[in-house]
Formats: structure tokens, C-alpha cells, sequence
């Protein structure tokens, strides 16, 4: 470590001397650019640090990874469009066939040329069981991976999975360096290579990533040619980096985003998301396990209120993984806040009220506890305003704080207040959250949730290749939740993003409960144009 | 002197073993899922089965004193292991880190030390006096002052209030060259919270033995005999109030590493200290290790060097140890 420290004094002694001859011949004008307020660059602070960089550990998989491409990709609307593939891949009837054209003269941005083998080399290796990439299962549907001649790719499919489409935004490695090195440490898992529309220059773990254009994009060179991520995981920090004019944009919570409502330069944007904040009531569990408990405490919560007190108004009331402006929610399913329906349907179902106030039936009261992620103080004020109106009702929620170690082995009998949300496809919650047969599978149903007619709507829904087939599919399953609701879903949550204005108003995409590295205003960055900095471009 | 050193060198060998397998023992007996860390959230979403193959290929499934054993093997033909929560060689991880930590680690040292020292012998010579007491009183609120409140304070008064200094990162965010300059200028805050928040105990030892050094005998027969006031407090109060504080500097490594983990996250500092927390969190045991060894060496060569700064402040102790 001594060598190290005395290698870097002897860098930075050199450095010095360099810095001082820049300064000395430098123009006013490129002093000023310093601070990253030239025209063509931007930072933006995020909270998290992503582990990896490499797409075969899972780095990109839900598309935009700003240094590489998939096949598809999704736009604003979350349609999908060609990326890498020249089209949208043509599927065989039987749903079991996808084949996908590719988009020619592509190249790495190491100069190689992009073909058929690279994309062959990424889906094999994520499907090899050496490779630790967690999200693997994604992929289940894929018997295998072909390439026909240079410029065509084709899937077969083990069953019929109308969603596939929209896992092939996975990004596209290059076979000719990832191939070459250990998949799990090698050095491309931090120095990616990549045909998206930037470049990575330089990953300063727990600092910054800092990328710059790529002039040869097949999608055009990007105008924004600097662009910076500051890694800063204290809010607060963030904040303050923000109005120090060190940031350009940031991630905000809901309350420090307030701060900056008043402030001309800059614009508040509120993503819309599939990030749901829900209730498991476990079959397993006696007293939420019983259907008239779980459709009291459906109409006993009042969730407008957790929107207005907890989220500050951004976000909006969830009845189900779906949110109520999706062309995948089925009108009519919500449920208003109804604290006399609740207690009607507990009468009706003979959950007396006992001394206490807490309702009995056969001697069972009607109490259960609910697990929240410690430190976590979103699901925290989700679980305490969820307690509380529960209790209006006469069911007794305990909460309690835990890690996920400690909630693991209690989710079948306890009620755990979790989060999710992917927004691509109706599929990718909803038969992880409901299929009877992935009860207890490692975090997926938690609730233990068991239904026949909502095991076959959702079977259906990912089989069938015909959208008014799926949509139907998928009302079946909201409609089965109101008869007997396995989760209460809370909320789904607005991510708060605060940009400097000169950008231009900017767009947001539908954003998943995971806070990727692209999602935010930037999320299309290489769109972004710069008319408005400065005037000098016209 | 030589033979000291040899002796503590030595004796640090079982010492790092042990550490390095208390590590092991206790990753193994917390509750943190190594597999589930590792994971994140897309862990929230993957099939037992999967998790399963990551449990083999991270090779947590194994006992834990196999997997001690086969670390120690490779750690000393020099291979460190990979560190699964970084997704890299952990010796890539501290070679990337390491040396921007010692860089504020070692001026915050020598700002509390340096400043502590002059304080207190200032403070030492009008005990009571309004230097004295403004000081010993701001000290004692530094001493109660977590590192990460006075970093806050300082983002806010220097970088938004005034606007002189950035609020963090190693470099402007929009720069990806790394010049003297600029981390020169990023160094300031983190350094000087970081300095600032040990300067108390520097101070008040300082004060309390220069002090104390001032009423005794020897110092008053220097008095006596007319010699200056300068020679008498550094010549004579500096040297035997100084060696208490000997002693704290090599106390002060490990709290110096906690502080530095605390400042480093303020202030985006790309340093080691947060990576060891993510390290123990996500039970990652090869990093976690090499880590400790790190610390641990660092403890045990802060208190070598106390103990030879106190043989040569002190002739009267002996170089044994």
C-alpha cells in the first residue's frame, strides 16, 4: 500500500506540473466549462451503484443501457422498436419461433464489427450454469439460440411465451473480448465494450461513471457529449450537490424534490412507474388467510391518504400490480376506501368484535404481524398508515422491522410489505406474484396466493399470442383479485427527478421498481439537444 | 530498535491468522445471505434453482473452515480471491481504492496532530485563559460531533453558503482526468472533516501534559535558571507532555478508519472505507479478509510506531516492547 500511495504522489507531482502549464496558456473562455455547464456535457447524481457492467450478470436486462444495444429497445410509450435487429422479430404461428433479422454495418465500439456470433455468445453464456447472473430464470422460456448465416438469429421457445419480445432488450456483449476472460470477474464486468451510444471512459467505483459519445452510433452521434453519473447515495447530499450547481440532475425523494419547486432553472419531473408497494396476506397465516380479512382490509385501507401524506401527492392508489393508467388495467376494479363495507363484510363473516376492540371468530383474534424492510423508511410510514387502518376495522397488525434474512423464513405464515414492479409486460409480476405453483419459490408469491381461475388467466395471458386474448386474460386475473385479494396493494410510487432546465423539457419512460442506471430523464440522453445552452449552436 | 520491530513483526503473523479466521467465523454465524447480497434485487425475482447454482458457484455451500483455509492458501501465494459484491479481483479492488483512502486518511493525521499540537501547547502555557477555554470548549463539542454531522455542516457552509469548495468527489463531476489540482482542491473538506473530528483528543492530550509538564520540577528550574520562555515550553513542556500523545497516535488508527468510512460516503470519496462496508454487509468473505488483514496491519504498525516515537522522545524506556 506504501508503493501505491507513493506511485500516486508521484503522479499527482506530476500532474501539477501539467495543470499548471494548462492553466497558464488556458482562454477564459474554457475555464468557465470547468464546473460541467459547457454545452454539450451533463451530470446527473443517482443513488445507486450498479455491481457490474456486464450484460451476462445481468447489467441492462430490462433494455437502455446507454452503452449497449439489444436486439430491441423500448421508446417513450414502451412500444418496442429494432435496436441491433433490423425489425421486429418475425414470430412462427405457433409461438414457439422467434427470428430475428440484423441491423447491418453495426460496429463495437472497439471498432469490431457486430454480427449473428455475438449475440449467440451473450444469451448462451448467460444460459450457462457457471455464469452468476441472478436473473437468469427471466430467460426460462428459451430451449435455444441460433444463428442462421451472419445476419440472423433465431429462438426456440420451450413453450409458447407471448412476452419473449421484450426480454431481447437484453444487451448484446461482444464475443471477441468477453469471451476471452473469466465471465464472473474478468475485467469487462468493469471496462464494458459495448454498440450503444456511449462509451464508458472511466468507472471511479463509489465516485462516479463517466461516459462520452460514441461519433460512429448507428443511431446518430449524440449531442450531449460528456455525460457524467455522480454516485452520491445520501439524499441530502445529493440534494445539496444539486443546488451547488454540481449536478445537473439528480434522483430526489419526494421531500427534498419539494425544495426545488420554486427554483426557475430548474424542472421537476415525476416518472410515472410499476413501482407498487403491496401487503402479502399469507393463505398460510389464519387469520390472512381468510378471504373476508383480506377483502375488509382491501376496502378498509385508504390509500389516497397514503399518497397525499406519504408520497407528497406523487404517486397514485394501487389495486394490483397494474397501475390505473395502464391500457392493462381493468376499469372498474378499484376499490374506494369503505371502512363501513369492511366491517360489514367482518360482521357477515362472524369476526365479532372482542373486549379490545379486536375482532374474534372460534377464538382466533383477528391479528397478524407485518414485516418491513429496516432502514426503509417508505415501506416503514406504508406499514404503520396500513396498521392503522386496519385497526379502524378491528384487525390488529403488529409491525415489525427486519433484514431480508430475518423476513425470509417468516414470509409463509407473516405478512411482509414488498415492493416490485416491471413495466414491459402484464406477465413479468404477475405470474411471479399469483401462479400457485412458485408459492414459497424463493421470493416469488410470497403470499402463498392460490387460485385456480387466476393459474389459468395467467397461463393464458403469457401463452397467447392475440392482444385481445391477453387483455381479457389479464381482467380475469384483476377481477379474481377483488373476489379474494392475496396481497393489499397500497400505492404505486412517482420517481422524482429534478433537471436543469436548460436541456429542454425531456421526456420520462414508464420506470420498473428498480432504479436503473438509465431510467430518469436520461433515459434518453442521446436524444437530448442543447439549443437552448449557451445559443451558440443557433 | 531493529529488534522490536523484528519481534512485533513476528508476532504479528498468528495475530493476522486469527483475525483473518475470526472474519470467516463471524460472516458465517451473521445473518447476511452472501447469495442474496450478491443477488440484489434481481435475488427478489430469481427461482430457487437459480439461487441455488449461485450458492455453488460463489461457493458459500462450503464449511466454513474449507473456505478459510483455501483463502489463506491462495492469499499467500499472492492471490486474494475475487471479490464477489465488487465483481473484480480483490486485489484490483484495494489497488483501485487504497490509495486515494491513505491520501485523506494521512493528511487528516497530520492536520489534528499538527493543529492539535499547536493548540494545546498555546491553550498549555495560559491554562484557563480565553484561548484555553474557547479552545478546550469548541474540543469538547468536536469530541461529541460525529464526523458525518460536521461533514454536512462544512458541504453546506463551503460549498452552497459561500460556494469556495466543492462538495464532493475526487475530481469535478464533469472531469474524468484525474490533475494534482483538482483533487488537491476535493481534498480540503474531506481532509479537514476528517482531521478536525480527531483534533480534540490531539488537543486536550496535548494541553493536559504540556501542562502538567510546565509545574513540574525540571521545567521550573529551567524558569528559574532564565532560560527563555520559547526553549522552556518546546525544549522542555513540549517533550514530556508530548509523550501521552505518542502513545494516541497509534490508538487513533482505527478510529481513523471509522471516521474515514463515514467522511468518505459525505463526500463521494472513492476511497476503500465504503467498499468495506458493502463488503461486510454482502458477506463477501475474500474482500471482507483482505481487508481485515489491512486494518488489522495498520493497528499493529500504528502501535509500533507510537512505541519507537515514544523510545525516541523518551530515552529513559527501552526499545523491548
Amino acid at each position: 500500500m506504501t508503493v501505491r500511495s507513493i506511485r500516486v504522489a508521484v503522479a499527482a507531482a506530476l500532474a501539477t506540473a501539467l495543470s499548471l502549464t494548462a492553466a497558464a496558456c488556458s482562454n477564459p473562455e474554457s475555464a468557465k466549462s470547468g464546473s460541467g455547464s459547457g454545452s454539450t456535457s451533463a451530470v446527473v447524481g443517482i443513488a445507486y451503484e450498479p455491481d457490474s457492467l456486464s450484460p451476462l450478470l445481468g447489467y441492462g436486462k430490462d433494455g437502455n443501457s446507454k452503452i449497449f444495444d439489444g436486439l430491441l429497445a423500448l421508446d417513450a410509450d414502451m412500444k418496442l422498436r429494432p435496436a441491433l435487429a433490423a425489425a421486429l422479430p418475425e414470430v412462427s404461428a405457433d409461438g414457439l419461433t422467434y427470428t430475428y433479422k440484423l441491423r447491418q454495418g453495426v460496429k463495437f465500439s472497439d471498432g469490431e464489427a457486430f454480427g449473428a456470433k455475438d449475440v449467440v455468445f451473450t444469451y448462451r453464456t448467460i444460459f450457462d450454469e457457471k455464469t452468476n447472473n441472478p436473473s437468469r430464470t427471466e430467460l426460462d422460456a428459451v430451449e435455444d439460440v441460433t444463428a442462421k448465416g451472419e445476419d440472423t438469429v433465431v429462438f426456440t421457445l420451450k413453450y409458447p411465451y407471448a412476452p419473449f419480445a421484450q426480454r431481447t432488450v437484453l444487451p448484446i456483449a461482444p464475443e471477441h473480448i468477453a469471451g476471452k476472460q473469466d465471465v464472473n470477474t474478468g475485467t469487462f464486468t468493469t471496462k464494458p465494450i459495448g454498440t450503444g451510444p456511449y462509451v464508458l471512459t472511466k468507472w471511479s467505483k463509489g465516485e462516479k461513471l463517466s461516459f462520452t459519445a460514441n461519433p460512429h452510433y448507428w443511431g446518430g452521434a449524440p449531442e450531449v457529449k460528456k455525460f457524467t453519473m455522480a454516485i452520491i447515495k445520501d439524499d441530502d447530499v445529493r440534494a445539496t450537490r444539486l443546488r451547488s450547481g454540481d449536478l445537473d440532475g439528480a434522483i430526489l425523494p419526494p421531500n427534498l424534490a419539494k425544495g426545488f419547486a420554486d427554483d426557475r432553472t430548474k424542472k421537476t419531473y415525476a416518472a410515472n412507474s410499476y413501482d407498487y408497494r403491496t401487503v402479502t396476506l399469507p393463505t398460510n397465516n389464519k387469520v390472512a388467510g381468510d378471504r373476508a380479512v383480506r377483502r375488509a382490509l382491501d376496502v378498509a385501507v385508504d390509500r389516497q391518504t397514503m399518497v397525499d401524506a406519504i408520497l407528497n401527492g406523487s404517486g397514485k392508489p394501487a389495486y394490483g400490480p397494474v397501475p390505473t393508467d395502464s391500457e392493462w388495467f381493468t376499469q372498474g376494479t378499484e376499490r374506494p376506501h369503505d371502512l363501513a363495507a369492511a366491517k360489514k363484510i367482518l360482521d357477515e363473516a362472524g369476526w365479532k368484535p372482542g373486549k379490545d376492540g379486536v375482532r374474534v371468530k372460534d377464538g382466533v383474534r383477528a391479528t397478524f404481524p407485518l414485516w418491513y424492510l429496516s432502514g426503509d423508511k417508505l415501506r416503514q410510514e406504508h406499514a404503520l398508515a396500513y396498521a392503522s387502518d386496519a385497526k379502524k376495522a378491528g384487525i390488529d397488525i403488529r409491525t415489525e422491522a427486519g433484514t431480508w434474512e430475518v423476513i425470509e423464513p417468516r414470509m409463509k405464515h407473516d405478512a411482509v410489505l414488498a415492493g416490485g414492479g416491471s413495466p414491459a409486460d402484464p406477465d413479468f409480476d404477475q405470474y411471479t406474484l399469483l401462479k400457485s405453483s412458485l408459492a414459497g419459490d424463493g421470493f416469488n408469491n410470497m403470499a402463498w396466493y392460490d387460485n385456480k381461475a387466476v393459474d389459468a388467466a395467467i397461463e393464458a395471458g403469457r401463452r397467447s399470442g392475440d392482444k385481445a386474448e391477453r387483455k381479457k386474460a389479464y381482467d380475469t386475473v384483476q377481477r379474481e383479485l377483488v373476489k379474494n385479494p392475496g396481497y393489499t396493494f397500497l400505492t404505486h410510487i412517482d420517481h422524482l427527478y429534478v433537471v436543469d432546465d436548460r436541456f429542454g423539457p425531456l421526456t420520462t419512460q414508464v420506470e420498473p421498481h428498480d432504479h436503473g442506471l438509465a431510467s430518469g430523464p436520461w433515459w434518453n440522453v442521446e436524444k437530448w439537444s442543447t439549443k437552448s445552452a449557451g445559443g451558440s449552436e443557433k | 530498535m531493529a529488534r522490536m520491530a523484528g519481534r512485533r513483526a513476528l508476532f504479528a503473523v498468528p495475530v493476522l491468522g486469527i483475525v483473518t479466521f475470526g472474519v470467516f467465523a463471524v460472516a458465517a454465524a451473521s445473518p447476511f445471505d452472501p447469495v442474496k447480497a450478491y443477488a440484489g434485487t434481481a435475488g427478489l425475482t430469481a427461482s430457487q434453482e437459480n439461487l441455488d447454482q449461485l450458492r455453488a458457484n460463489l461457493g458459500v455451500d462450503q464449511p466454513l473452515v474449507a473456505r478459510w483455509w483455501d483463502w489463506l492458501t491462495s492469499a499467500l501465494q499472492g492471490d486474494f480471491g475475487d471479490s464477489s459484491v465488487m465483481r473484480q479481483p480483490v486485489a484490483d479492488v484495494i489497488a483501485e481504492r487504497m490509495g486515494w483512502s491513505v491520501l485523506l486518511a494521512a493528511t487528516a493525521f497530520l492536520i489534528a496532530i499538527l493543529l492539535g499540537t499547536g493548540l494545546g501547547v498555546l491553550a498549555a502555557r495560559r491554562p484557563g485563559g480565553w484561548l484555553d477555554r474557547c479552545v478546550s470548549s469548541v474540543a469538547y463539542t468536536l469530541e461529541a460531533a460525529p464526523a458525518f454531522w460536521l461533514g454536512l455542516l462544512a458541504i453546506w457552509f463551503f460549498a452552497l453558503k459561500l460556494d469556495v469548495l466543492p462538495a464532493g468527489g475526487l475530481t469535478d463531476a464533469a472531469s474524468d482526468v484525474v490533475t494534482f489540482g483538482q483533487v488537491a482542491s476535493h481534498l480540503v473538506l474531506p481532509a479537514a472533516v476528517l482531521g478536525v473530528s480527531q483534533l480534540p483528543w490531539f488537543f486536550l492530550y496535548v494541553r493536559q501534559g504540556v501542562a502538567d509538564a510546565l509545574a513540574e520540577d525540571p521545567v521550573r528550574g529551567a524558569r528559574a535558571r532564565g532560560l527563555s520562555e520559547r526553549t522552556v515550553l518546546l525544549g522542555h513542556a513540549l517533550r514530556s507532555g508530548m509523550l501521552p500523545m505518542l502513545t494516541l497516535i497509534g490508538s487513533r488508527v482505527p478510529e481513523l478508519i471509522t471516521g474515514a468510512l463515514l467522511v468518505e460516503t459525505v463526500f463521494s470519496w472513492p476511497g476503500i472505507a465504503a467498499a468495506t462496508v458493502q463488503a461486510a454487509t454482502s458477506v463477501d468473505f475474500s474482500l471482507l479478509a483482505a481487508l481485515t488483514v489491512l486494518a488489522t496491519a495498520a493497528v499493529l504498525l500504528g502501535n509500533l510506531l507510537s512505541d519507537l516515537l515514544y523510545g525516541l522522545a523518551d530515552p529513559r524506556v527501552a526499545f523491548d516492547g
